[in-house]
């Protein structure tokens, strides 16, 4: 869709669209290629929902299909709204103010989103439920009853501390390579921190904030694990059922085909606040180092907001975990392949996160540079993956892999296909956002300086989007980490990740089984992210 | 030099990908057993690996036959069978319950009666497609620091009585609970089972997603009794010690509160392999197996002269309806009956 507002703006710096030859070329083939493998998981409902008889529709067109879907709704309205709530305040905190220990609340920020809904959901059921940990604590002060955890405000509490890191991480990322010159400017005029913020930094904030919005929105839309387990009945739930209880692909297909097409309406909301200014900097030469604002008394609030969230999005799971974990060790629970699915899981994560990053990269390319009719359609379409329930892309991918391409059927190659599909919007959003931060005329300069677009490429543009690269990359990792269905239902026979071990356990419950892989899977993802954080920070402030 | 800094990127791309690749082919030989290379055989497994894996494993090394599996849940591997059809790489489907079995009918090939005679009726359907392994009861868990036995009802009917209203806790989307409501639908007709439902419903039941948070939330007083199968409360009594406040109660005038049923396997039509699936099958009716299931996994054997598990309510004092395989197959109904009454989404 042409921009027009991003038309007029380019009076003052022209876009050049990248010229359809040579690497440019290059580019549009992948990123059609890639819009192509994430149309599958479309094709394969559309074909399966095409054997629909008076049955199917009849389970739509019931009242309580809309009463499901309006709860899913409400839903994904809260999580995101809070997550946005959470994560602007954070994120400006992270990387404007003096707080302490940021790297360390960085991390901590960041590793929730590795926690498995599932696992969440159990968490907060033995932390917060009716006779949970927290009742118990208070039980001699007379509390015998805390508020009801079970329904929407469980599940939406459950789900905003697991999953909005989607949302801060790259609105922090975002943050961290805008222009400071308007700040400052902003500031020198003795405009106070919130004006500052609210008027200068959040409309440039803009393409990353919506990108959250999309991210949460949409996960907590596909959510399942936290949902059943804190009684919330959604629209997933409903396709898991017909799955669960009737082994009807049919059904399920119809009613994913329903939240496909709540997928496109929020993705073309979406894309009505991207018309706009553009968001790079006019400013000359290397960015000046921002001065860390002095937080001064609302120090103290800070830390204790920081510390509350890590709190109930980390600490409390690893605590509970933890207590299963020592409870079944002291009954004489043992631990076996754990070592075999730690390689799996870092291996394939790892292999998924940079395969993600490269069939993103070309599509956040184009689209913050060329932004035509058909990169916006690609751009979009991205999206349609992560919508969906993993199992439904995951049989998706079962369909057409065994017809089509039986050599590849059951090996690591379809499972990151998989990956592709259900992620690619993760890596996606951070790296557009940041793209579109950098101004134009930097590439422009490198070729009429006479290099190469593969010059610009990999001398100007790559190095510049650094941090969108890294965020994209790191989200895309500890979400493959975690990744369940499709990890069941495509990987090779006889390949055990974390997730799975994590899942097969606690689904028969053997907690501290299940409590063992869970701490792994969580500190396995920790420890990449704070050596990422740490090295990008020091070497942002070198 | 700007050029060592590419070769870095691209090292730190390389050694993931590669990584990956050696492990698939480090998981080409990681099945269990050391038969020929060319006998394989496949298992897709909807009962997890806790719970069956050892099993398999000694099967693999008794027989000698090169044993791979693919684990999941019987829904999620139900689903794959139907979308590879009969391009399935698996000889055997083993499922939680018949449900997924019967959903997979069609691909199935009937067992020899070698296999068949082994098990008594209510443990196989009627056409011999595939066979029980092991059995489950239905039954109630209370906690017992609030009540005892004989607090409880003589049949599970007794719950739509109003003095239980917040106290019960039920698994309507959970398989095990439909296949108790198909056998309420064939012992009560459809009629008593919605009043039931409703019944119950009247009382607001608490809904969790399965079995095991059921049985948790039994023994940490968050609801008095639920309706579960039975083996859970052993395995929370292994981790958390013979004090865990809740036990399993069997409706001493059975009804369908008190079904026993049976998680299965099967050999596919389109398998290659099926002498080696036979063998498979009967090594786990064989007394090893059956000893296996009553003794780890804490179910009821299927097969005769196996000692059942001490812990285990003996199942001479179950008082288990007798229902037909065929009539335990029929989800849609079930799951009609359950939307209907806006039970489950």
């Amino acid at each position: 869709m042409p921009h027009p507002a991003a038309r007029l703006n380019t009076g003052k710096s022209p876009e050049r669209p990248v010229r359809p030859t040579g690497p440019g070329f290059f580019l549009y083939a992948v990123s059609i290629a890639t819009a192509l493998l994430i149309i599958l998981p479309l094709a394969y409902l559309v074909l399966r929902a095409a054997g629909a008889d008076g049955a199917v529709t009849e389970l739509l067109w019931r009242p309580r299909t809309w009463e499901i879907l309006k709860r899913s709704l409400v839903l994904a309205f809260s999580v995101t709204f809070l997550s946005t709530l959470i994560s602007l305040p954070l994120a400006w905190a992270l990387e404007r103010t003096d707080l302490p220990f940021k790297r360390m609340w960085a991390v901590l920020t960041t590793v929730p989103i590795v926690i498995p809904s599932y696992v969440g959901g159990f968490v907060a059921v033995s932390a917060l439920g009716p006779r949970g940990l927290l009742q118990q604590a208070l039980e001699p002060l007379g509390v015998d009853r805390l508020p009801e955890i079970y329904g929407l405000s469980g599940a939406v509490m459950t789900l905003t501390l697991l999953r909005f890191p989607y949302m801060l991480i790259p609105v922090r990322a975002s943050l961290a390579n805008l222009d400071p010159s308007l700040e400052e400017s902003s500031r020198s005029l003795g405009k106070g921190s919130l004006e500052t913020f609210l008027k200068v930094i959040l409309p440039q904030l803009r393409p990353a904030v919506a990108g959250g919005c999309l991210l949460t929105a949409m996960t907590a839309l596909g959510d399942f694990g936290a949902v059943s387990l804190l009684r919330y009945e959604t629209f997933t739930w409903a396709i898991y059922l017909e799955y669960q209880s009737v082994f009807d692909r049919t059904a399920a297909a119809a009613l994913s085909l329903v939240l496909a097409a709540l997928a496109l309406g929020l993705l073309a909301m979406e894309g009505r606040t991207r018309a706009g200014a553009s968001f790079y900097r006019m400013g000359h030469g290397k960015r000046p180092p921002l001065r860390p604002l002095n937080l001064g008394r609302w120090k103290v609030p800070a830390l204790a907001l920081f510390s509350l969230l890590a709190l109930g999005s980390l600490l409390m799971p690893v605590f509970i975990l933890l207590m299963w974990l020592v409870r079944g060790m002291a009954a004489g629970e043992h631990f076996p392949g754990l070592p075999a699915a730690m390689v799996n899981s870092l291996c394939i994560s790892a292999a998924a996160a940079v395969i993600i990053m490269g069939a993103a990269f070309p599509i956040a390319y184009l689209s913050a540079r060329s932004p035509g009719r058909l990169i916006y359609v690609l751009e979009r379409v991205a999206y349609f993956g992560f919508a969906l329930p993993g199992v439904v892309v995951a049989l998706a991918l079962v369909f057409f892999g065994i017809r089509f391409i039986g050599l590849l059927y059951q090996t690591h190659a379809l499972l990151v296909a998989a990956y592709v599909i259900l992620f690619l919007p993760v890596a996606l959003g951070p790296l557009r956002a940041v793209l579109l931060q950098q101004s134009p005329r930097l590439e422009e300069a490198a070729y009429s300086l006479g290099r190469s677009q593969s010059y610009a490429l990999t001398r100007v543009i790559i190095p510049l989007a650094r941090p969108g690269i890294l965020a994209g990359a790191a989200l895309a990792f500890l979400v493959t980490m975690r990744e369940l269905p499709a990890t069941l239902i495509l990987s090779p026979i006889g390949f055990r990740t974390l997730a799975t071990s994590v899942w097969s356990a606690s689904s028969e419950a053997f907690f501290a089984r299940a409590a063992a892989d869970s701490l792994v899977l969580i500190a396995l993802s920790s420890v990449p992210m704070a050596i990422l954080i740490i090295k990008e920070r020091s070497r942002r402030e070198v | 030099m700007p050029l060592k800094k590419t070769h870095i990127t691209l090292l730190a791309i390389m050694i993931p990908v590669l990584s990956v690749l050696s492990v698939s082919c480090r998981n080409e030989n990681n099945g269990v057993g050391e038969g020929e290379a060319e006998e394989v055989l496949t298992v897709y497994s909807g009962r997890s690996e806790s719970l069956i894996g050892p099993i398999i494993e000694q099967f693999g090394q008794v027989s000698g036959i090169k044993t791979q599996v693919k684990y999941g849940s019987t829904a999620e591997i139900a689903a794959t069978l139907m979308e590879e059809g009969e391009k399935t790489p698996a000889d055997i489907f083993i499922a939680q319950d018949p449900g997924g079995l019967g959903a997979v009918e069609d691909m199935l090939a009937p067992l020899p009666d070698a296999i068949l005679s082994q098990v008594g009726p209510g443990f196989k359907p009627p056409d011999g497609k595939w066979v029980g392994l092991s059995g489950r009861a239905r039954t109630v868990i209370y906690n017992t620091d609030k009540l005892s036995e004989a607090d409880l009802p003589d049949d599970i009917w007794g719950f739509t009585d109003p003095k239980w209203n917040g106290r019960l806790g039920w698994a309507p989307a959970n398989a095990s609970f439909q296949a108790m409501v198909t056998a309420m639908i064939k012992l009560w007709g459809e009629e008593k089972t919605a009043e039931w439902l409703s019944g119950i419903q009247a009382n607001n039941p608490k809904t969790y997603p399965n079995n095991s948070s059921i049985v948790l939330a039994a023994g940490s007083g968050e609801i008095d009794a639920g309706f579960v199968n039975h083996y859970y409360l052993y395995r929370s009594i292994a981790e958390k010690g013979e004090d865990f406040p809740a036990r399993n109660y069997h409706p001493r005038a059975g009804g369908p509160g008190a079904v026993i049923l049976v998680a299965g396997a099967g050999i596919l039509e389109s398998s290659r392999n099926k002498d080696a699936g036979e063998k498979f099958i009967k090594f786990m009716l064989s007394p090893v197996a059956q000893q296996y299931f009553t003794g780890q996994t804490y179910e009821y054997p299927v097969t005769d002269g196996v000692v059942t598990n001490r812990l285990l309510f003996p199942v001479s004092g179950i008082n288990a309806p007798v229902i037909s395989m065929k009539d335990m197959v029929d989800l849609e109904g079930t799951v009609g009956l359950l939307r209907k009454e806006n039970i489950i989404p």
